[in-house]
């Protein structure tokens, strides 16, 4: 680590000011939509389950002499859970910015402290929330329309298989044909190979002239997303993309509480196959989906990427006070 | 032995893969919102100077590389064996011919050259980015041709052949490039 120039912020005062400035616009966009702007805990005993997002861990500890004795508490890596218990309260359309943190994430597009800004609307279809999602980042960075295609026909473009029907050989020779590798363990993961394709091949071809929205996502990618049934059952998922890069993510919320438990109990053993520790299985998610959460649609997007792309940095650093080697 | 996770990978870092030490030259972190985290890093051999492209997921590790670079002068020749020693130990390393590689070319008695240490063991050199090499023989020099675009083979004092300009004669000091072995200029002597 450079020595003693550490003390001063990454960003210019320029784009802290851009910051300042987008984020006025997004309350600005969410006032006129007559949404709520709630906070929630950044510290929470409850914590996502998901296989690829690890969360990091602290202490409430009551005896200042014993700092690690004491509760469990999780630094959220993102308000989904609060969020869908204050819908499931009666909540109608809310939003929040606030911060998300993720261990193991650090590079070009990743500090493992960010900003989200997430919001759910009550009622919203996944076509309504992919327009709101394109009206705010029009507002944003002015893309216009985002334009859209599904992740069937993205891959059948760009790649030249259905992601949906092709065996595992056929998209490890395909992945093969273009030099892109996979980490042996991971060799049998259909997925895995999904997502090294898309990031290689799809991703970079997404939002060249304004901005993409990639969606119905492989069920088994589905997250916290509903499942629609049809030839191909598919997540009712969604990206937006900029300039390749990944901007936000959304879902047709899933609603039911068994197949939240299904895809919790499947994400923990996953975690416990990689060697990974477990997360805490119970949360008052489940209570407030028995209770009833009302169908909607909610999306998280990367605000620091969003500014990144205002201003046409390479390197989340460049738009943060002190990332995360100066923090 | 130190090993790197993921978390340390960063260009400039020194590894071992199958034995043999990498420069990391490029790294990437890559990760799909709802997917695997993965580094891409271009790694490139230190002796061979080949580059790799290798993909890791979050919590694999390398082995790191002992590597050391040590300031030396050059010695002699010993039939198949180069030796050189270091400036401030004037201890004495042996290269072979084939990890001397084309640098042989170069070698003056006297020469600084830097030596990589892997393991503690001697396994390239380095010459100065440009040497200065009497020329031994060559046909006459062309009379009036200034131009440096005609060219013919010289031969130098360590006994390495390059292509230099048709002015050039015997007991001319001429300038190599050791990166691209390309004459550079004439020396005023």
């Amino acid at each position: 680590m450079p020595g003693s120039d550490n003390f001063r912020p990454a960003a210019t005062w320029e784009r802290l000011q851009l910051r300042a400035a987008l984020l006025r616009r997004v309350r600005e966009f969410f006032q006129e939509r007559d949404f709520l702007e709630v906070e929630t805990p950044l510290l929470s005993a409850d914590i996502v389950i998901d296989r690829h997002l690890e969360p990091l861990r602290t202490t409430l500890y009551d005896d200042p002499l014993r700092p690690d004795d004491g509760r469990h508490l999780w630094l959220q890596t993102s308000p989904e859970f609060a969020m869908k218990r204050l819908l499931a309260a009666g909540g109608q359309a809310l939003y929040q910015i606030t911060r998300a943190f993720r261990a193991t994430e650090n590079g070009p597009l990743h500090n493992p402290e960010f900003t989200l800004v997430e919001w759910y609307r009550v009622g919203d279809s996944m076509q309504q929330g992919m327009i709101l999602l394109s009206e705010l980042v029009d507002v944003l960075l002015q893309t216009g329309s985002a334009e859209r295609i599904s992740y069937a026909e993205a891959f059948e473009k760009f790649v030249g298989l259905d992601p949906h029907r092709s065996s595992l050989d056929q998209l490890k020779n395909s992945a093969t044909k273009h030099h892109i590798q996979l980490p042996a363990v991971l060799h049998s993961d259909r997925d895995a190979w999904l997502q090294r394709l898309l990031t290689e091949l799809v991703e970079p071809q997404l939002g060249k002239s304004g901005a993409t929205i990639l969606f119905d996502y492989p069920a088994t990618q589905a997250a916290l997303a509903r499942i629609r049934s049809g030839d191909v059952p598919v997540a009712e998922r969604f990206e937006l993309y900029v300039n390749g890069i990944e901007l936000a993510n959304g879902y047709h919320e899933l609603t039911d509480p068994q197949e939240l438990l299904e895809r919790e109990k499947r994400a923990q053993q996953q975690r416990i196959d990689e060697g990974k520790f477990p997360l805490p299985s119970n949360h008052r998610l489940l209570a407030a989906m028995q209770n009833g959460l009302p169908a909607c649609t909610g999306v998280a997007l990367g605000f620091d990427r969003v500014v990144m792309l205002a201003c046409g940095a390479k390197h989340i650093e460049e738009v943060l006070a002190f990332p995360i080697d100066r923090a | 032995m130190a090993s790197y996770n993921t978390s340390d990978f960063r260009k400039g870092l020194k590894v071992q893969i199958d034995g043999e030490p990498y420069l990391m030259v490029e790294m990437n972190f890559v990760k799909p919102g709802k997917g695997n985290a993965f580094y891409k890093c271009r790694l490139k051999n230190l002796i061979r100077g080949n580059v790799l492209d290798r993909t890791y997921k979050g919590g694999d590790a390398l082995d790191a590389a002992d590597v050391e670079e040590i300031n030396t002068q050059y010695l002699y020749r010993q039939g198949e064996t180069f030796v050189f020693m270091e400036n401030s130990t004037y201890e004495q390393y042996e290269l072979s011919a084939e990890q001397v590689d084309d640098c042989w070319k170069y070698l003056k008695d006297g020469m600084p050259c830097q030596i990589m240490l892997f393991n503690e063991v001697p396994v390239t050199i380095t010459p100065p980015n440009q040497v200065e090499l009497k020329v031994e023989y060559c046909e006459p020099a062309a009379k009036g041709n200034t131009a440096t675009n005609v060219t013919k083979p010289v031969k130098v004092e360590t006994g390495a052949e390059f292509q230099c300009p048709a002015f050039i004669d015997i007991g001319n000091v001429v300038k190599i490039d050791t990166r691209s072995g390309e004459y550079v200029e004439r020396v005023k002597s």
